[in-house]
């Protein structure tokens, strides 16, 4: 690899380029998405010169947030449009190359939060891969048609199958500790480990050796399910692709499901915010805060399952999740300074229940209802993980009812109105109201694989089947801060002094702190294979990711392809 | 309830209209009522003498009449101001002052008042039975006006933890109420407070001494960038003036008593002769100055430099000084003990401000104490009264850890443990003082331990009936 000459720029004071997370398949420029009956082929075959930022050629089948970007629309677009797919095979496009990784070049000149932006939004989409498995139905099967070093094992290690071809020289690696001084961070480890069950000797044999394992000894190691002799392997994957989607209880492609289709999003960006249909994001750059406004359905609620499919993407809850998806994700990255994200919700509780009723009832025996609350899941999970801090405010006029109520839950802290404020008084005079659905308890988990309730009152089943008790019930300020639903039930004198002092008082906090602490509070009990990526992986590589011996002038990252070997800072710490 | 909030509770923040300070207030004053009849003036009166607030203005803040005391109205006053105050120190100077708490500062702005405000009513709990003993009706009444004024003065924080501190600020203002001084449970945040003023010469040296370390945290806090708390406080200091002056006359006139019995008998002892010796008064001042130094806390302080910084709390005549009022670079000379040597150091000047402040004190109490020496002088007495050195006695801060003389050597605990009682009042003086200690309530008559005063109050003479008792 050929690196241009120069002084070596600090990649944390470059200014941080503006992302787009709109996508494709038509403006796909490093994959190829083909449906082949119940079968998808998801091709990785990376335009080299169409890196998202100047300053680095994507080699080798090499990734960066572009890539990734283009891989998580596919993702969404196989369970929305494409319901008779029932197994995916991720393969490469390239000769003798499955997958490099992400980009070395990359992750040198990209700021602190860049770097860990990348892998957040990576690691959330490698979850969603594994999601589909689980729950939709549809399998991802990884075609290592050539060697799948770091994040392109990683890649791999998501799919619920490995295969790999037996020719001798392609290989699965995780290089990231001994060429580059990180870590294989977007769930590599954890995943060698808790998912594949490879004992952790060899775990730590294999992620220090650069060449990787192959052959027969990948299988012995359970790094790969199967290797494939050259020539049997078109035969042998399109076999096991079969297998899988034998299993699956999607559609058939004889059952006449159609998919729906995921059109662009409209979408209004400004200076001061960015409004969507259903959700609005205001700006206040000089309070380091964003207000977020959800609104609930407006009316008509559809009375049917077919009348749901005629709608597709703009059937309110999908249209609702996607904005939300797509204004977080655009938040995390390219609005760093709004450290405080206020959240609320405007529309009518019982339209937002009866939307709910439709999903409760459906989402196990309709595809489309089922796609759309795991989706919704996915959101909130999304949340859960966002290095904001995160506050509901819980007015009248807002909706947080069941699904609607997890995004409160979600928060860090919960502000409830006790009363009215004077001015709504005359046209608005119902006091606000929460309410408990089944959706609560369990029908949209955290990543510790708890509800989010439950979570809150972890060790307190007690309490959590009291609520229980609750489901229906409209819930006013008092009673809901009784309950512990809310931090905090201000009447209509206090509101406004409440809120603003709390707002001002969290902005003036360090970012850094609050960013660990908030992450520390939300995921309580059980760990799960999730939980340890974010929390332990992320938090160890985002450590590392400071530290001179891989970011320094002199550290691996930075020394990378220059020739020159990188010095470390040989203190144990 | 219909409450006529301008007749009942007199103030100058708009109070008819604002909703949210009436609820707290309409909660907060029956148990501040409460609290002054349990824990205020003991001794039942019909009626007192009192100077009440009812506008900032000249005419407004001294209205005088006989008034039966649970019926006096506390009220809120700050003191009125240009609108384009500007932030004059720290981090933010320049920049206009706050009309809101910015949440940045809202524990720090709170603490500050919550500590200000628990000095206030502490001091009426401390005074609750001395008008059992007072040496005259114009002394009783001066005592009542001490302590309806600190009563206001408790108003005024709460008034700020009501209007600024959300529902926090009730709880705490609550909390002003619950704590007592000297309460084994809930006692006062400072140390100074949970003492008692057990005779009426403690008194006048509380109102001289420590009264004037409030009139100097005061003044810090009126330099503010929190606009309303500095308008609250310039309003306080006036009012706290009296209090001093109650303070400096009241020893005045002890002293002027003592001279004149003193020549009288022709004698330094004029215990016998129901007077209080110089010696005593003398301990007194010692002991009165010394914890009042304390409550200035820690000669160098990061909190202190902290809410400097931020604006917060100035320095005493703030606007007045002639540096950059922001103090990175500069350095400033504590006093202190290394190597078994009282000394001085420099160190910077943000990490002094305590120490500033203290000075700042020190000097003005000196004022007292040439006034009372000038009484001496007059009666052709030769002994003078001193401050004792700012090290003696200390429990807070640098001099903490020492044993310091009045003179200001440093000895060891064995030297100082045999001059205690030649510096602080024994057991025998408190005796002696408590045993003078006789109520006089008898218009125009006067105690023996102490001179009448030159002037009466109001322009009424000093036979006037200033207190009708029960
Ligand atoms: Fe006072
Ligand atoms: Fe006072």
């Amino acid at each position: 690899m050929t690196m241009t000459e120069g002084a070596p720029v600090d990649p944390d004071a470059a200014p941080i380029p503006k992302v787009s997370f709109d996508a494709t398949p038509e403006s796909y420029r490093h994959w190829q998405l083909e449906i082949d009956g119940d079968l998808a082929w998801l091709r990785l075959d990376v335009d080299e010169s169409a890196g998202l930022v100047p300053g680095y050629e994507l080699k080798m089948n090499s990734y960066d947030l572009g890539v990734d970007i283009e891989l998580y629309d596919a993702t969404q677009r196989l369970r929305f449009e494409h319901p008779q797919v029932r197994a995916v095979v991720v393969t490469s496009g390239k000769d003798r190359n499955f997958c490099a990784g992400a980009n070395i070049r990359m992750l040198a000149q990209s700021s602190h939060p860049w770097k860990v932006n990348f892998c957040k939004f990576t690691n959330e989409t490698r979850n969603g891969i594994e999601d589909a498995t689980e729950h939709s139905g549809q399998t991802y099967l990884a075609a290592v048609n050539g060697s799948a070093a770091g994040g392109g094992y990683e890649l791999a290690l998501a799919c619920d199958e490995i295969l790999l071809i037996d020719d001798n020289s392609s290989s699965v690696s995780l290089p990231e500790v001994p060429l580059l001084g990180v870590l294989p961070g977007t769930g590599g480890l954890t995943r060698v480990i808790d998912k594949r069950r490879v004992r952790k000797d060899r775990a730590d044999v294999f992620s220090t050796r650069s060449e990787g394992i192959r052959g027969r000894q990948a299988v012995e190691w359970k790094l790969v399910d199967e290797t494939i002799p050259k020539r049997a392997w078109d035969s042998t994957v399109r076999e096991r692709a079969a297998e899988a989607a034998a299993r699956s209880n999607r559609p058939r492609p004889d059952s006449g499901a159609r998919g729906i289709a995921l059109t662009p999003l409209q979408r209004e960006a400004t200076a001061d915010g960015i409004r969507y249909r259903h959700v609005q994001a205001r700006f206040d750059r000089a309070q380091g805060l964003v207000e977020i406004t959800i609104d609930g359905p407006s009316g008509g609620v559809p009375e049917s399952l077919s009348r749901v499919h005629e709608l597709g993407d703009t059937f309110w809850p999908l249209a609702m999740a996607r904005e939300l998806d797509d204004l977080i994700l655009r938040l995390r990255i390219n609005e760093l300074e709004l450290g405080t994200w206020v959240i609320r919700t405007r529309g009518d509780v019982g339209d937002a229940l009866a939307l709910e009723r439709l999903i409760a009832q459906h989402s196990r025996d309709d595809w489309l209802v089922g796609e759309i609350r795991h989706y919704f899941k996915r959101v909130l999970k999304r949340l859960d993980v966002t290095s904001r801090s995160l506050i509901a405010l819980i007015e009248p006029g807002s909706c947080f009812a069941g699904a609607l109520l997890e995004l409160a839950l979600a928060c860090d802290r919960q502000y409830m109105l006790d009363g009215t404020l004077d001015e709504d008084a005359g046209e608005q005079s119902d006091e606000a109201q929460i309410l408990l659905s089944e959706s609560n308890f369990g029908v949209f988990p955290m990543g510790n694989g708890l509800s989010r309730l439950a979570s809150r009152f972890y060790g307190d089943d007690d309490h959590v089947a009291k609520l229980r008790q609750e489901i229906g019930r409209r819930i006013e300020a008092r009673e809901a801060f009784e309950l512990g639903l809310v931090t905090d039930a201000p009447d209509d004198i206090d509101w406004d002094d409440e809120i603003r002092i709390m707002l001002e008082e969290r902005a003036s906090l360090s970012p850094d702190a609050l960013t660990g602490m908030e992450a520390n509070l939300r995921f309580v009990g059980p760990e799960t294979m999730e939980t340890r990526i974010f929390g332990r992986l992320t938090a160890w590589q985002n450590w590392i990711f400071t530290r001179p011996s891989a970011s320094g002038p002199e550290g691996a990252l930075r020394r990378y392809g220059t020739g020159r070997k990188a010095d470390f800072d040989r203190k144990r710490v | 309830m219909a409450i006529n909030y301008g007749e009942k509770i007199p103030n100058n923040v708009d109070l008819a209209s604002d909703r949210k300070l009436q609820r707290a207030l309409e909660s907060w004053q029956p148990n501040f009522l409460n609290w002054w009849k349990t824990m205020g003036p003991a001794l039942p009166t019909h009626d007192v003498y009192l100077r009440t607030a009812v506008d900032v203005g000249k005419e407004g803040w001294a209205q005088f009449g006989h008034v039966a005391m649970e019926e006096y109205r506390w009220g809120v006053f700050l003191a009125e101001r240009g609108d384009d105050r500007r932030i004059a120190f720290g981090e933010q100077k320049g920049e206009p002052v706050w009309q809101q708490v910015p949440g940045e500062y809202r524990a720090d702005l709170q603490r500050l008042i919550v500590i200000q405000g628990d000095t206030e009513p502490a001091s009426v709990e401390q005074q609750r039975r001395l008008g059992e003993t007072a040496p005259s009706l114009y002394d009783l009444r001066n005592l009542f006006q001490v302590n309806v004024e600190e009563g206001r003065h408790l108003w005024a924080m709460v008034y700020l933890l009501h209007a600024y501190f959300g529902r926090n600020g009730r709880e705490e203002a609550e909390a002003l109420l619950q704590r007592n001084s000297g309460d084994l449970d809930s006692p006062r945040i400072l140390g100074a407070f949970n003492e008692e003023t057990p005779d009426w010469l403690s008194f006048f040296m509380f109102t001289y001494f420590t009264d004037r370390d409030g009139k100097y945290q005061l003044g810090t806090l009126k330099e503010s960038a929190f606009d309303p708390l500095s308008r609250t406080c310039e309003f306080m200091l006036k009012e706290e003036a009296h209090h001093m002056f109650v303070g400096t006359t009241g020893i005045d006139r002890v002293v002027a008593r003592t001279a004149e019995l003193t020549r009288e008998h022709d004698t330094e002892e004029v215990g016998p002769h129901g007077g209080i010796p110089l010696d005593v008064i003398q301990r007194y001042i010692n002991f009165h100055y010394s914890v009042s130094l304390d409550l200035f806390g820690s000669e160098q302080s990061t909190n202190a430099a902290n809410y400097f910084t931020a604006g917060l709390k100035g320095r005493w005549q703030e606007e007045r000084r002639r540096d950059d009022h922001q103090l990175t670079e500069d350095t400033t000379r504590i006093d202190l003990v290394r190597d078994g040597q009282v000394t001085t150091q420099e160190v910077p000047a943000l990490l002094a401000l305590n120490h500033d402040l203290q000075t700042e004190y020190v000097k003005d109490c000196q004022s007292g104490l040439k006034r009372w020496n000038r009484v001496l002088e007059k009666a052709g007495i030769d002994r003078r009264l001193t401050l004792p050195h700012i090290g003696f006695n200390r429990r807070v801060g640098l001099f903490a850890e020492h044993h310091i003389t009045p003179a200001g050597d440093l000895v060891g605990a064995d030297v100082w443990e045999a001059g205690h009682d030649r510096w602080l009042p024994s057991a025998a003086d408190k005796e002696h003082v408590r045993s003078l200690m006789r109520p006089v309530y008898e218009p125009g008559k006067i105690a023996g331990w102490i001179a009448p005063p030159s002037n009466g109050i109001n322009g009424k003479p000093f036979e006037y009936e200033y207190v009708h008792l029960a």
